[in-house]
């Protein structure tokens, strides 16, 4: 179930890109970090950890590595290190990442 | 009977290795050791749960074999010598598998092109080595041993009239029947106060450690292995560079360089970190149990590769000490043959 | 050759001030730096916020002087840019877009600022439980407002977030505070002299004054913090005050007890720190220039001891004139007299600190947790198992990280290593340096793979 944000998000006439969660289409503001566009989308956690508990992002500068999440297939991405896209595809991640990502290019 | 331990910084092998208990290879000029590291792979399974009932700690033994991996055809070549020296020392007892780059890839199609060929050992495992470490000291305790820290011995003398007596650099002092000398890089300090030879050196070796993955590596290799929480490790570099166990962005490069040509699929997993650990070597690089014959009482016990040794290193190395009937004869590792 | 006669590490205000008179004095400067612009923490994206974000109070739209300064300059900036290793002789190696590259330098300036205090507390690691920068990030960067949050902590920032929320038109619905009598009675005998840094002295009382007047609830001497998720999603957050036990039904706990240097960096470059009592946290040790102990290496800004911004631009232009001196482009005297105004400024700056470092002493329970409370988020490790752990082998940091794996995750140990110092000091042990090894964020074997090829990867 889709939680409201925690944030409430002042409207400013600002250029607008469209993304996926998890397949559902999110909406953010081009400039906002990856973590942002998901605390400003839903309440809920952005992951689990191996453990199975459920995180968000804590510091929004890079240090605390618990808004890791999926983007564009290439998993434990910071996402308040990651500007957002038109386009991007953005999962939610439980439990420890897959072996394979995308490649990185040579 | 206690441990004396030192510093938190000390260096200590026991806390930056590769967690591999591993045959291949080992002893191939040397037969004893072939054959002591043969001994102590079989025993390892045993060791394992006999230490877990002790420390309640699970070290993760994964004895399901391992591989090397060439990516130089001349170094294959050289290796295969290896093992078949180390075949003949143990008697054919131990079989090894030689595959070609091609076979390698029919078995394990995620095997970069740039693999020549690779060599296989059936009896070749990995342990968790932090955990392994954590596991011993915990069963010490639990066995009603003493493990007392911060207890740098500086120096060590034998007493008239028998035993030792040991002074700390806080200026404690203790006393004891008898003394295993035992303290990695930090022997070389104390061997000659108790009448040894062996100044052991430092030999650098640097690794790498990834994020922890979800899936299993499909194998084990010398130079590639999972941790059982997830983790890559990759390693395998040496440099004798004295004291000095920073890890270098060349080596650091050149290690992530040998895991992609191996495993390709790893590219995109991230390093955590980077770290440099000093392994401990004798002389001759093979492990030393000797008797002080200037000190009686006073005993040396140094080597490389102590986490594939360790099952040796518990009730086999107290009959030696207690000169006990049934204890191995250790002779090979007198230091003795230093003198020669 | 070098890339640069400088490089700087940060665009915060020290790293800024620093760029713009090293470029002036003619040097050849780099600036790097891991947000997607110029401005640090407090001026983070000024550049940018033109939009009439005035909530945010005229002391962040100073900043615009340095960004707009920083970009008339002859510096060449490399925002998106984390710096990961910095070899002795000079060479930095940074990551941007998963490319790392190598630029050297005949000197370095640190000026890689501060991070909030790690502030540990039972459901400190719930979603919903954010620090306060956290939030005043998410107003700079992005349009998000905390919408009826609970302030809980302790220091000079977790009252601007609460005006700047307050201004924004989403008041929280209460500040939560630690501080206690005794911590003002201790700071009290600093008050003198911070008295020479009046204007900051009425700024902080000018937030208060605000917040007073804004009705916001104010808690004192509060403790035992806890949060616990509730069905629906919101925290029910609990502390006691002496009077009693208060819970708060809230969708966001934003906490913060001060910030601390951040000294990944000149720590995996092997400097010398030592523990610093009020600060609670270990600091680089500089000369009165902001060099260590490699000449060529100089920290300035919150990286060598918090101070805030006016020290730090003060201080990255005080390490300058010592590298132009020793690039030999200023003589000794020229180096003395030029530094007197900025010396003066960072005396002036600095006056506040012992007031403020005691006032917002971090309490105990916070220091050092205990029980279950969660000290190694990463790798999921609670306070009672370091404590177990401390028991058993008696020994410091490295055992601690060795034997339950606290710090070995991603974050390499910057939630964790000082709640871990924390533990070991309220255990009686001495506060022993935790190593801090490369990559100093994570990057990938792919990328470093590739930099395998390169000739300057090579020592
Ligand atoms: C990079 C690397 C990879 C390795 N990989 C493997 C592997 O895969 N498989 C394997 O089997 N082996 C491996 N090893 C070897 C293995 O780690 C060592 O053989 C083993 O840990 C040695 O243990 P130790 O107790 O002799 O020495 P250490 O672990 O170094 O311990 C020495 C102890 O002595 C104490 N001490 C020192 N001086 C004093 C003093 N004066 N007074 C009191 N105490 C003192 C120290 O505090 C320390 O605790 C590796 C080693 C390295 C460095
Ligand atoms: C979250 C937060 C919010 C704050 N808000 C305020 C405020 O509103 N008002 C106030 O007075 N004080 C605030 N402070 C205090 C702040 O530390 C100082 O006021 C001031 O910003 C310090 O300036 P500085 O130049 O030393 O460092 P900073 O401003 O912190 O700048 C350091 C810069 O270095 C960069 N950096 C760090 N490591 C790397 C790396 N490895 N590679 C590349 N770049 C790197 C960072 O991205 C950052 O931009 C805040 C602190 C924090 C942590
Ligand atoms: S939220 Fe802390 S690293 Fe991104």
């Amino acid at each position: 179930m889709k939680r409201d944000s925690r944030f409430k998000e002042r409207q400013e006439g600002v250029e607008t890109v469209q993304m996926t969660l998890d397949g559902d289409i999110m909406t953010a503001q081009i400039g906002d970090s990856v973590a942002a566009a998901i605390l400003a989308y839903s309440a809920n956690p952005s992951r689990h950890t191996a453990m199975g508990s459920p995180r968000a992002a804590y510091c929004m500068m890079g240090v605390c590595f618990d808004c890791l999440v999926e983007v564009d297939g290439r998993p434990n991405v910071q996402g308040c290190m990651t500007l957002v896209r038109e386009g991007m595809v953005l999962r939610r991640q439980n439990g420890l990442r897959p072996i394979s990502g995308v490649q990185a290019d040579d | 009977m206690t441990v004396l331990d030192g510093e938190d910084g000390d260096y200590r092998a026991s806390q930056g290795n590769f967690g591999l208990v591993w045959l291949q290879g080992k002893g191939a000029d040397y037969a004893p050791y072939a054959n002591l590291s043969y001994k102590a792979v079989q025993q390892w399974s045993h060791f394992a749960s006999s230490l877990q009932e002790i420390s309640g700690l699970d070290v993760a033994l994964d004895q399901s074999g391992g591989f090397e991996f060439f990516t130089d055809d001349a170094e294959f070549d050289e290796f295969q010598g290896l093992l078949n020296a180390q075949h003949r020392h143990l008697d054919g007892r131990v079989d090894h598998d030689v595959l070609s780059g091609h076979e390698l890839r029919k078995l394990h199609p995620e095997i970069g092109p740039k693999v020549v060929g690779a060599t296989f050992c059936g009896l070749d495992g990995h342990v968790n080595p932090l955990r392994f470490l954590h596991s011993l000291q915990t069963a010490v305790t639990n066995l009603g041993g003493k493990i007392l820290s911060e207890m740098t011995v500086s120096d060590v003398e034998a007493v008239l009239g028998g035993g030792f007596s040991m002074s700390t650099i806080t200026g404690t002092t203790i006393n004891a029947e008898r003394v295993v000398l035992c303290a990695g890089l930090g022997s070389s300090k104390l061997a000659p106060q108790l009448g040894f030879k062996t100044i052991v050196r430092a030999q650098r070796g640097e690794l790498l450690i990834t994020e922890k993955i979800g899936d299993r590596l499909p194998f084990l290799s010398s130079t590639i292995r999972q941790v059982d929480e997830g983790g890559i490790q990759i390693g395998g570099t040496k440099a004798d560079v004295g004291l000095d166990n920073s890890e270098t962005l060349e080596v650091m490069c050149g290690l992530a360089k040998h895991a992609v040509s191996v495993l390709p699929m790893l590219a995109d997993v991230r390093v955590i970190r980077a770290w440099g650990a000093l392994r401990v070597l004798s002389p001759d690089g093979y492990p030393v149990y000797t008797q002080s014959a200037e000190k009686p009482g006073a005993y040396l016990v140094t080597c490389h590769s102590g986490v594939t040794l360790a099952p040796l290193h518990t009730k086999g190395l107290v009959d030696w000490i207690e000169n006990a009937s049934g204890a191995p004869d250790l002779e090979a590792f007198d230091e003795a043959r230093f003198s020669i | 050759m070098t890339d640069a006669d400088l490089i700087i590490i940060g665009a915060g205000p020290a790293g800024m001030a620093a760029a713009i008179s090293a470029s002036e004095a003619g040097a050849k400067v780099i600036l790097l730096d891991e947000q997607q612009s110029a401005g640090g923490q407090i001026y983070r994206n000024v550049g940018s916020n033109h939009d009439g974000r005035s909530f945010l109070g005229e002391e962040y739209f100073e900043g615009l002087k340095l960004v707009e300064a920083l970009s008339r300059s002859n510096v060449k900036c490399e925002f998106g840019t984390t710096v990961w290793r910095i070899e002795d002789d000079l060479r930095v190696v940074w990551s941007r877009d998963g490319v790392s590259n190598i630029s050297s330098a005949r000197h370095v300036l640190l000026a890689t600022g501060a991070q909030e205090r790690p502030a540990p507390f039972p459901g400190w690691e719930l979603p919903g439980v954010m620090t306060a920068g956290a939030a005043q990030i998410l107003m700079k960067s992005s349009r998000l407002l905390a919408k009826d949050a609970v302030l809980a902590g302790s220091g000079p920032l977790l009252y601007l977030v609460a005006v700047q929320l307050i201004k924004a038109g989403t008041p929280p619905i209460a500040i939560v505070e630690t501080q206690t009598m005794k911590n003002a009675f201790k700071a009290s005998r600093y008050l003198p002299r911070a008295m020479l840094a009046s204007k900051m002295l009425a700024k902080g009382m000018e937030l208060l004054r605000y917040i007073r007047k804004s009705g916001v609830s104010r808690y004192t001497s509060a403790k035992d913090f806890q949060a616990v998720q509730n069905d629906d999603g919101q925290l029910t957050f609990s502390f006691r005050t002496r009077k009693r036990v208060h819970q708060l039904v809230t969708p966001l706990v934003l906490s913060h007890q001060g910030v601390v240097s951040s000294t990944h960096i000149s720590r995996s470059l092997g400097l010398a720190h030592e523990w610093n009592l009020s600060q609670q946290a270990f600091l680089p040790i500089v000369d009165k220039w902001g060099r260590t102990k490699n000449s060529r290496i100089h920290i300035a800004g919150d990286g060598a001891g918090i101070g805030g911004a006016r020290a730090a631009i003060a201080s990255g232009r005080i390490a300058v004139l010592d590298m132009l001196f020793q690039l030999g482009k200023l003589s000794d005297d020229q180096r003395n007299q030029s530094s007197t105004a900025d010396r003066a400024l960072l005396r002036q700056s600095l006056a506040i600190r012992p007031f403020l470092d005691a006032l917002y002493y971090p309490p105990k329970e916070i220091l050092a947790p205990s029980g279950e409370t969660l000290v190694c988020r990463c790798e999921e490790i609670g306070a009672s198992t370091i404590r177990q752990t401390l028991n058993q082998s008696g020994l410091g940091p490295r055992q601690i990280k060795s034997s339950t794996r606290s710090g070995m995750g991603p974050c390499q140990g910057r939630m964790c290593e000082l709640p871990i110092q924390g533990i070991l000091s309220s255990c009686g042990k001495k506060h022993l340096l935790p190593k801090v090894r490369t990559p100093i964020k994570p990057i990938s074997l792919g990328e470093l793979a590739s930099l395998a090829e390169r000739p300057s990867t090579k020592s």
